[in-house]
């Protein structure tokens, strides 16, 4: 229900926009001008996606293959010492994860991995040309949200692949077949929907991620054509405008909307994500 | 028979393979954490004084003359205890519910989606949506409607992690509750006294949540160098001073970023620590 009245509260906001402007032109719109009245979301919908796509890139594999480790080897108490660890991770408010990207992932990739990059790959492969020298953007933003989503992944993957029934694994060891081997079928044939659900909450949350995002990622509104452009993802766009949003006619409405369309994905995502693995665990059990 | 051997040594090297792969990536992740914390740690504890801790920030304080950042401080501290206390009255009563008069199945499962759901809106819409409350209504941004949109942030966390330990609690001790003769409120009273060590870590895990989310409170709750004094006036908050220190040009005032990040970083780690501890501590008293 709360869902439900967020939702028409920023709709109720937005309506001076969406009576101005069509869905199409806000949504296909490239330029954000708000003086001129030009309110096209296109660059920050890709801001986002980009940011957000170079985070899984960097969690989704470490993360899953911690997930089913904690789920499938570690023995009880060393799940005892791990989790809380984990959990320390989730906790880090997002300003000091962006703070540590200031400090440490952004001289980082200026320093080393742009100018290797530049030096061996460059124009090798797509998207490594190097075009940014301060640092700042997509690779650096990328890192800090991997970071904050793993936890999550980690998380759920290990919920789902906890609830693989125990008798299919101790038939699979007693035919043979290596640990290893095990998890692989038990993946493969139960927890795969679980961990793409896994992967898909954890988009679902570095999409709304704000401030780690928003203090590293440059803030430049642009489609990106390397790894090390900066971008403006959305709810950045939100933050930092909310000054003087008062001042601009529709502007308010503009960041509404926007706070909708972060919203609505969000929503989807989640409830996509929950319904399988609630189904998966059901089944099971 | 070569070939079989063969085979069993490959079997077994794909295993220690997989095996170092996991062990590495759960290593890498617990590394980050020790460095996200040396890092603060390291750049925050030069700028650390007692006079950050104690004292308001002065007239010059954002061009590097004393004061301090009092105001977050305590700021943060009223706007997370509200929200915590908010929520509390909120999910109690929910959860409760939900494990004693509600029927099993439908609305439980429904609401546990709906909880998870609000668990995964991102904090910044959250901080939009009382916006747009407080646009309409007329209100300045205010400790207030800073507690009331933090609320709306904690509460799916506080609720599904009672909900997570409330399910907990036995079925054996639920039924010979009900056998003794005892009625629903009565079971709902036992049910409370054997969850209480969990209540207290949903409430500590739902506080260093709180204390550190800056998204919510940007747009809501303002910001300001004085102390609060009312419920009706803007208020500082920690992760907004880190933010808005590290913003100025001038590397001294940066500094004191660090050490603001450093505070808040040390108050939820041990937030949550104490959390950990408290439900391995208390839980010992409860039947299991």
């Amino acid at each position: 229900m709360v869902v439900v009245g967020v939702a028409a509260a920023l709709l109720l906001r937005s309506l001076p926009l969406l009576s101005t402007f069509s869905l199409f032109e806000l949504w296909g719109g490239q330029v954000w001008q708000p003086m001129r009245g030009l309110f096209g979301y296109a660059p920050f919908v890709a801001g986002s996606l980009w940011v957000t796509a170079v985070a899984m890139a960097v969690a989704v594999v470490p993360a899953v293959f911690s997930g089913i480790y904690l789920a499938e080897y570690v023995s009880e108490r060393g799940r005892g010492l791990l989790k809380p660890l984990l959990d320390l991770l989730v906790g880090i408010p997002s300003v000091v994860y962006g703070l540590w990207g200031i400090l440490f992932v952004v001289p980082l990739v200026r320093d080393w991995i742009g100018p290797w990059a530049e030096q061996t790959v460059g124009d090798g492969l797509p998207f490594w040309g190097r075009t940014s020298p301060s640092g700042y953007g997509l690779l650096s933003a990328g890192l800090v949200l991997g970071i904050m989503v793993f936890p999550l992944i980690v998380a759920v993957t290990e919920e789902v692949m906890r609830s693989v029934p125990r008798e299919m694994r101790e038939a699979l060891l007693s035919l043979g077949a290596t640990r290893w081997e095990t998890t692989k079928c038990s993946v493969r044939c139960v927890g795969l929907p679980g961990i793409l659900a896994a992967v898909v909450l954890g988009f679902s949350r570095a999409f709304g991620e704000t401030l780690a995002v928003m203090m590293t990622v440059g803030n430049v509104a642009q489609f990106p054509s390397t790894i090390f452009d900066p971008v403006y993802p959305l709810p950045a766009l939100i933050a930092n405008n909310y000054g003087e949003m008062m001042s601009v006619p529709l502007y308010e409405a503009a960041l509404m909307h926007a706070a909708l369309l972060l919203l609505g994905v969000v929503v989807v995502f989640n409830v996509g994500a929950r319904l399988v693995i609630e189904r998966l665990v059901r089944r099971i059990r | 028979m070569k070939q079989v051997r063969r085979r069993r040594v490959r079997r077994a090297l794909e295993e220690q393979c997989f095996l170092w792969l996991m062990r590495l990536s759960l290593l890498g992740a617990v590394g980050v954490l020790g460095m996200i914390v040396g890092v603060i740690c390291w750049r925050g504890v030069g700028a650390l004084s007692w006079e950050m801790v104690s004292s308001l920030p002065e007239g010059g304080f954002y061009l590097g003359r004393e004061g301090g950042i009092l105001n977050a401080l305590v700021g943060s501290l009223y706007l997370a205890c509200g929200a915590t206390v908010l929520a509390l009255c909120l999910a109690v009563p929910v959860v409760f519910y939900l494990h004693t008069y509600a029927s099993k199945g439908r609305l439980r499962h429904s609401v546990r989606l709906a909880l998870d759901i609000l668990w995964g809106i991102p904090s910044i819409v959250y901080g939009a949506f009382g916006f747009a409350w407080m646009v309409s209504l007329g209100v300045r941004a205010s400790l207030l409607a800073g507690i009331l949109t933090l609320a709306l942030v904690v509460l799916p966390i506080l609720a599904r992690t009672l909900d997570e330990v409330v399910e907990m609690t036995p079925v054996l001790l639920r039924e010979s509750t009900l056998a003794l003769g005892a009625t629903r409120l009565e079971w709902m009273g036992v049910l409370l006294r054997q969850s209480l060590p969990g209540l207290l870590t949903a409430i500590l895990l739902a506080f260093g949540r709180g204390i550190g989310d800056a998204a919510s409170v940007l747009f809501t709750a303002g910001y300001t160098d004085n102390l609060p004094d009312s419920l009706l006036r803007p208020v500082a908050s920690l992760p907004l001073a880190v933010f808005f220190l590290l913003g100025t040009p001038f590397p001294e005032v940066q500094a004191r970023a660090y050490a603001a990040a450093l505070i808040l970083t040390a108050i939820v780690l041990g937030v949550s620590t104490f959390a950990h501890l408290s439900l391995a501590r208390l839980g010992r008293y409860v039947i299991r």
